[in-house]
């Protein structure tokens, strides 16, 4: 009886997400912005680091210089690759800069890049076409088997916040199980280590049409900072083909959600990037 | 050779490594572990590490190119098994004696290449051979219930093999390979700063204890020390650790209990936990904050702020546990389950709230103090000795209550402290290093060697990896329904096992 008065002490403790917009704060790493100055006029760049050297700060190689288009001074920064370790944003902060925004996850692996090209977002409109119609039959129940396929740990602390009162994912239809038999959305961490293929590749096997494919956190979507390394893969997408890519090391529990809604089509389309 | 003050060193022949840890063990040091190195010239460096009362020895043996054979520690010493089996795995070392050198992080295919860490090259890729092992135990009924590696939950990869007979558990042995990264290799190619990033990496959920155990080798290396400031705002990062890793083995106990309630309430203190480290750096897991030189910036909320957090943290997370560990539904299903006698505690030499449930104190932030805890007021968590999961539950509550208070100590006085550089210059690095810290699993080493500010090897020794051969020991007499409880009670990092 003690606990059940227990229980209703705090009132309710949800997050209002996804009916309206919620997150960790102003101060929060949740992505990395890149600002292009058009023109090349970046007064603001320090002496002696050019475009090449911009993009050596990356311990992952996030950052990816395309100078020449359209003349401007172009940066683009893969959000697939980047830990957040913020080496980018203290050395430059002109350039670049910490967003506390939670809404991370895309259709798509261009989608990670930032900031977007005008070809990729056709295509990849195309792709989150194809994936809604792929899974419009689940949309109010959905199954997700979780498997660890050469995390840090981490990812999994975060995957099950999922389930604590504050996510409280169940609130929307949401369910962990046991048994990719009745899996409908395969959400994998990890780097896709050699040891964990095969038991990766069998999960998904074992799972029923129509199915989607969630790569969660940067080592599941690119190596992270793991990778290369004579046991593991660039991420989950040489072992299983992924639908969703969730950035963060690890990705918030917001990031994990906004990826899980974004795979079963419960989500509008996600807004442009400013 | 440079090395850190709290440790020394020796150098004996290979043959007369195992008698010399054997002595060292004899005379009441504590086993903590066994690392090997390969050198440009294709020999390999072992170094047998013994903690004592209050330093760490080093004992290391050096195996000329070619040779793989040495005399087993094992034989004499059975905590040092994984260790040789890891070694075997990564350097095709040939301990004789060995009670059994089953692969254990790496199963090589027939003929691979292993992936020596250390100086030299490696193979750019291996092959697996991952064919089922055989029973341990024989008889009429016995069966064999392989439990992972992908588990019923949301769990890291692991491979229960649980030999039985229906209900009891007389025999279980663990596999671990399958979450092998080649961490040790890709240390090695990486600079010291980033180096740290990957140290964050090792045991994600605890990236502050290996952040600073890391940073503490390479500062030793440097001769420089953070400053006081600087190493405040670690320990306030490295608390909060603590409290939501123990936390999360508190909230494992409610979800295998049935304790909804409990469950949700206390996975909530978990969340507030997590946002409050979000709010105090950015990072909900405290990453990017400890850098070689001391901490990339101070706490984003003022100590004002963060003591108020803190204060309604702990408040409403006592309050919880005291009803917790006053329900007898709960408390009914963990004592007794996953016993460990003391006697088999101290032979392993057992880590962190494993070993302190079963009265063996040994807690580096007391035995071999570091950044400020040398300073900070604070008596390791003593006086549980029942050995079971209740015991080590207790011990955890407690940490929990030292951590906070640990926390609010550092809080008050950075509140007071005058603008400080936050971050020393490290000159380039040489030598070898070894340092330690508590991690929430308990002690946590790295040993780290350096050549002309190039990292030649970076070992994580993690705490998980020690205690986890003493996991079938807790089986005794239980049956399946307690495992959930045992696993949890242990509190491990697979990935801080799996290397």
């Amino acid at each position: 009886m003690a606990w059940v008065l227990r229980g209703l002490r705090d009132g309710i403790v949800t997050t209002p997400y996804p009916r309206r917009p919620d997150g960790y704060g102003p101060n929060y790493r949740g992505a990395v912005e890149v600002a292009n100055h058009p023109g090349g006029s970046d007064s603001t760049r320090p002496e002696g680091l050019d475009e090449a050297s911009l993009s050596a700060l990356c311990p992952t190689g996030a950052i990816e210089s395309a100078t020449g288009i359209d003349d401007q001074r172009g940066l683009r920064l893969d959000r697939g690759r980047c830990i957040l370790c913020g080496r980018c944003v203290d050395a430059v902060p002109a350039r670049f800069a910490f967003t506390p925004m939670v809404e991370t996850a895309a259709v798509g692996r261009a989608g990670l890049v930032v900031p977007p090209d005008v070809e990729d977002d056709a295509a990849l409109d195309r792709l989150r076409r194809q994936l809604h119609k792929r899974v419009k039959a689940l949309r109010r129940s959905i199954h997700v088997r979780h498997v660890d396929a050469g995390s840090d740990g981490a990812e999994e602390w975060e995957v099950s916040a999922l389930l604590n009162p504050v996510y409280d994912v169940q609130r929307l239809g949401i369910y962990f199980t046991a048994t990719p038999r009745h899996a409908d959305v395969l959400l994998a961490t990890g780097v896709g280590t050699a040891g964990m293929a095969g038991p990766l590749q069998r999960t998904y096997e074992a799972m029923p049409e129509p199915k989607v494919v969630v790569a969660a956190g940067a080592d599941a979507t690119s190596g992270g900072l793991v990778h290369p390394s004579y046991t593991a893969g660039p991420g989950i997408a040489s072992i299983v083909p992924v639908d969703v890519w969730v950035p963060g090391s690890p990705p918030s529990p917001f990031s994990l959600l906004h990826g899980i809604l974004l795979g079963i089509g419960l989500l509008p389309a996600p807004k442009a990037e400013p | 050779m440079t090395t850190v003050a709290t440790t020394t060193s020796l150098a004996v022949d290979p043959a007369r490594l195992a008698e010399t840890v054997a002595d060292q063990v004899r005379d009441g040091g504590r086993f903590a572990g066994l690392v090997a190195s390969a050198r440009d010239d294709r020999s390999t460096v072992l170094r047998a590490l013994v903690a004592t009362a209050d330093r760490l020895e080093i004992t290391e043996a050096v195996l000329l190119p070619g040779q793989v054979r040495y005399a087993a520690l094992s034989a004499q010493i059975p905590a040092a098994a994984w260790y040789e089996r890891e070694i075997h795995d990564l350097f095709g070392l040939e301990p004789e004696g060995h009670p059994r050198l089953d692969p254990l992080v790496l199963p090589l295919a027939p003929g691979g290449e292993r992936p020596r860490p250390g100086q030299g090259l490696g193979p750019d890729r291996v092959d697996l051979d991952v064919a089922p092992l055989p029973g341990h135990v024989s008889g009429e009924g016995v069966f064999t219930i392989p439990y992972g590696p992908v588990r019923s939950g949301i769990f890291e990869s692991v491979e229960y093999l649980v030999e039985t007979l229906g209900e009891e558990i007389p025999h279980l042995r663990t596999r671990v390979y399958h979450k092998h990264r080649g961490l040790d290799r890709r240390f090695g190619a990486l600079e010291v700063d980033d180096a740290v990033l990957l140290a964050e990496r090792v045991e994600g959920t605890n990236s502050v204890a290996h952040a600073t155990a890391f940073c503490q080798a390479v500062e030793g290396l440097a001769g420089i020390e953070p400053g006081r400031p600087a190493e405040l705002v670690r320990v306030v990062h490295a608390e909060l650790e603590r409290v939501a890793a123990h936390l999360d083995s508190v909230i494992r106990h409610t979800e295998g209990a049935g304790q909804a309630v409990a469950y949700a309430r206390m996975s909530r203190h978990k969340e507030e936990v997590m946002r409050l480290r979000g709010r105090l750096c950015g990072h909900r897991f405290g990453r990017g904050v400890v850098v070689p030189g001391g901490v990339s910036a101070p706490p984003q909320l003022d100590p004002a702020a963060a003591l108020a957090g803190v204060g309604r943290l702990e408040a409403a997370i006592s309050d919880d546990a005291r009803a917790l560990m006053t329900t007898p539904s709960f408390l009914d299903r963990l004592r007794g389950t996953g016993p460990l006698p003391g006697d088999v505690v101290v032979a392993h030499g057992a880590l962190g709230p494993v070993a302190r449930g079963s009265g063996l104190v040994d807690d580096i932030r007391a035995a071999r103090p570091y950044g400020a805890y040398r300073h900070l007021g604070f008596e390791p968590a003593a006086g549980f000795d029942d050995g079971d999961a209740l015991a080590r539950q207790h011990v955890r509550l407690a940490e929990i209550h030292q951590a906070f208070h640990l926390t609010r100590q550092a809080l008050d006085e950075l509140g007071e402290a005058a603008p400080a550089p936050w971050r020393q210059e490290v000159p380039a690095v040489n030598g070898l290093a070894v340092a330690s810290v508590e991690a929430p699993q308990g002690e946590l080493l790295y040993l780290v060697e350096a050549d002309g500010g190039r990292l030649t090897r970076v070992k994580a020794r993690c705490a998980s990896f020690h205690n986890l051969a003493l996991f079938p020991e807790a089986f005794r007499g239980d049956i399946f329904t307690d495992f959930v409880f045992i696993e949890a009670s242990f509190g491990l990092s697979i990935a801080g096992v799996s290397g």
